[in-house]
């Protein structure tokens, strides 16, 4: 990573810390621990399988909101206060500008995941008492989660590129909700015919696959989880995070900024 | 070696939103800064001023034309590291103190480490920002704003500083303390390029102006030059009451005050002036030559652009 990229993602984490994004850690604390506590009372062998479930769900849910509501405002806000204008006048280029605020919001959200699990574990253990060896993969649901927020991040940064961030949230909360059920829309593909098929087939490849990268339930139930997965997901996140970040780039290129 | 080469900048906006129709904001201009200057670009408001700075800084894309930064093209990434700019009405990250924020912009301009922490403080004492460790800049006063965006600006040692409204919410000693700056930066041997509406910074501080109005360039030159070239008229001043007869036919309108006469001729007419006094045996107090303010300058080069605007319309 150049200089630039460096410091800008940094100055952008630190932004997100002063803006106090940080405190929804205390949110999560509070739920995952009451919802501990509860499970222990209640559940009769499944408390695992429950903490597991509700604990990754939050995480994934508590950051994609962080991701869409603070993604949306990376771009926007700067040109609207004009902060822009004093970093493109120094020798900074735009992609770095948009690479950089990229990998900020990414870093925040992977120290905010980071202080989740935690959580997730402390609760894990408070209603088991153990961990299990089955337990680790409960580190490639998290990984497949932050690969969620990668996507959605860059995402994000495209609409706030040339959209206002009312309509940003709008689209990347609707891709969020459709690309969680992008294998359904795929089966659906394969049933249709004529130009349904061709829409259907197109939508479903065009929307992030967010379906493959939940494996919340599996972990769950303690399936096993393939390596072959954790590589197509890395690629496949690799690959549409940087198809996003590049269509950001070249919106945000011939961008005037008035 | 021109420190800017303006050749032929325009720019046109769509606006609408249905149906889009081109507006130009900035017919094309063609304008040279010189080393060393310091240039006044002068303009009422939405006169094209700050599209011209954006443009420039690389903000905005002009439609066509293009410029020369430091004798290089003005999309050279190199360029950027020698010039500064303070945009109008600055915000910054308000999260952040003085110190934060400069050490960030110093980061980007590609400041060593080594030097950062110093130069940092030099700027905000030169300023005048003191007494402001650990303030986040959501704090500052409009004034302080100001002086913080100059800081930025001047932080990197530019070889040339794009200033836009420089003195927009200072009270009069921040303007002193500006105008002083300036001066400063010009005997550094750096280029100073300024946008304002304030003609009496202008007047005081440049070596050039250049007018816009309505997005086309109405004048250019030094300001002496300018204010001179408005009418070119002298006041001849004599002793006496009477107005010789020759006298009359160079000027339509004589004021007698107590023993002196008073009258303004054309400059090309003072020779023939002296000769009638020096015949007529009356003696010349003073032969004057008017000065326009800018300010003068300014309203005339306006007027008649209204005027022209309306006769074409």
């Amino acid at each position: 990573m150049n200089a630039r990229i460096a410091h800008i993602a940094s100055n952008t984490f630190r932004e997100a810390v002063r803006d106090r994004v940080l405190y929804n850690l205390i949110a999560f604390a509070v739920l995952i621990s009451a919802a501990a506590i509860f499970i222990g009372q209640i559940s009769i062998e499944i408390e695992r399988l429950v903490v597991i479930n509700l604990g990754l769900t939050a995480v994934s849910l508590f950051g994609m909101v962080i991701a869409i509501f603070v993604g949306i405002g990376l771009v926007s806000k700067e040109i609207e206060k004009r902060t822009l204008y004093t970093v493109l006048s120094r020798p900074v280029r735009r992609w770095e500008f948009i690479v950089g605020k990229f990998f900020g919001l990414a870093g925040t959200l992977v120290v905010n995941t980071f202080f989740m699990a935690l959580g997730v574990f402390g609760a894990l253990f408070y209603v088991a008492h153990r961990f299990s060896g089955a337990d680790s993969s409960i580190f490639i649901a998290l990984y497949f989660i932050i690969l969620q927020f990668l996507i959605i991040c860059a995402l994000a940064l495209l609409f706030s590129s040339f959209s206002s961030p009312l309509l940003s949230a709008v689209f990347a909360f609707s891709l969020f909700i459709i690309g969680s059920f992008a294998d359904d829309l795929r089966g659906f593909a394969t049933l249709a015919h004529g130009l349904t098929h061709w829409v259907a087939t197109g939508a479903a490849y065009l929307v992030p696959n967010f379906s493959a990268l939940n494996v919340i339930s599996a972990v769950a139930h303690q399936q096993p989880i393939s390596w072959q997965l954790v590589l197509q997901n890395t690629l496949y996140t690799l690959f549409y995070t940087a198809m996003a970040l590049s269509g950001a780039v070249l919106v945000f290129d011939r961008r005037d900024l008035k | 070696m021109a420190a800017i080469e303006i050749l032929g900048l325009e720019k046109t906006y769509m606006v609408g939103f249905w149906r889009k129709r081109p507006k130009r904001a900035l017919q094309p201009l063609h304008l040279t800064v010189e080393d060393g200057e310091i240039f006044g670009f002068l303009g009422p408001n939405g006169a094209g001023k700050t599209t011209t700075l954006k443009m420039l800084m690389g903000l905005v894309s002009p439609t066509a034309g293009t410029a020369r930064i430091l004798g290089k093209d003005w999309t050279d990434p190199e360029v950027k590291a020698q010039i500064g700019f303070l945009p109008e009405q600055p915000y910054f990250y308000d999260y952040l103190t003085a110190h934060e924020l400069l050490d960030y912009y110093g980061q980007l301009s590609g400041v060593p480490a080594k030097d950062r922490k110093n130069r940092v403080e030099e700027v905000l004492q030169r300023v005048g920002l003191t007494d402001i460790k650990g303030i986040q800049l959501r704090k500052f006063s409009k004034g302080m704003l100001q002086r913080a965006g100059i800081a930025q600006a001047i932080l990197h040692s530019p070889k040339l500083v794009f200033l836009d409204e420089p003195m927009s919410g200072l009270d009069p000693l921040g303007r002193r303390d500006v105008r002083d700056l300036i001066l400063q930066l010009q005997q550094e041997g750096k280029t100073v390029f300024f946008s304002t509406h304030i003609l009496s910074d202008a007047e005081a501080l440049c070596d050039r102006v250049a007018i816009i109005n309505k997005g086309e360039l109405r004048g250019v030159g030094a300001v002496e030059e300018l204010t001179k070239s408005v009418q070119g008229k002298v006041e001849v001043v004599w002793q006496g009451t009477q107005v010789p007869a020759s006298m009359k036919a160079l000027s339509a309108e004589f004021h007698v005050t107590g023993e002196t006469v008073r009258t303004v001729i054309s400059e090309n007419q003072q020779d023939a002036a002296i000769d009638v006094l020096r015949r007529e045996r009356l003696r010349l107090i003073s032969i004057i030559p008017l000065r326009t303010s800018l300010e003068s300058y300014f309203v005339e080069k306006l007027q008649h652009s209204q005027t022209t605007a309306g006769t074409s319309a």
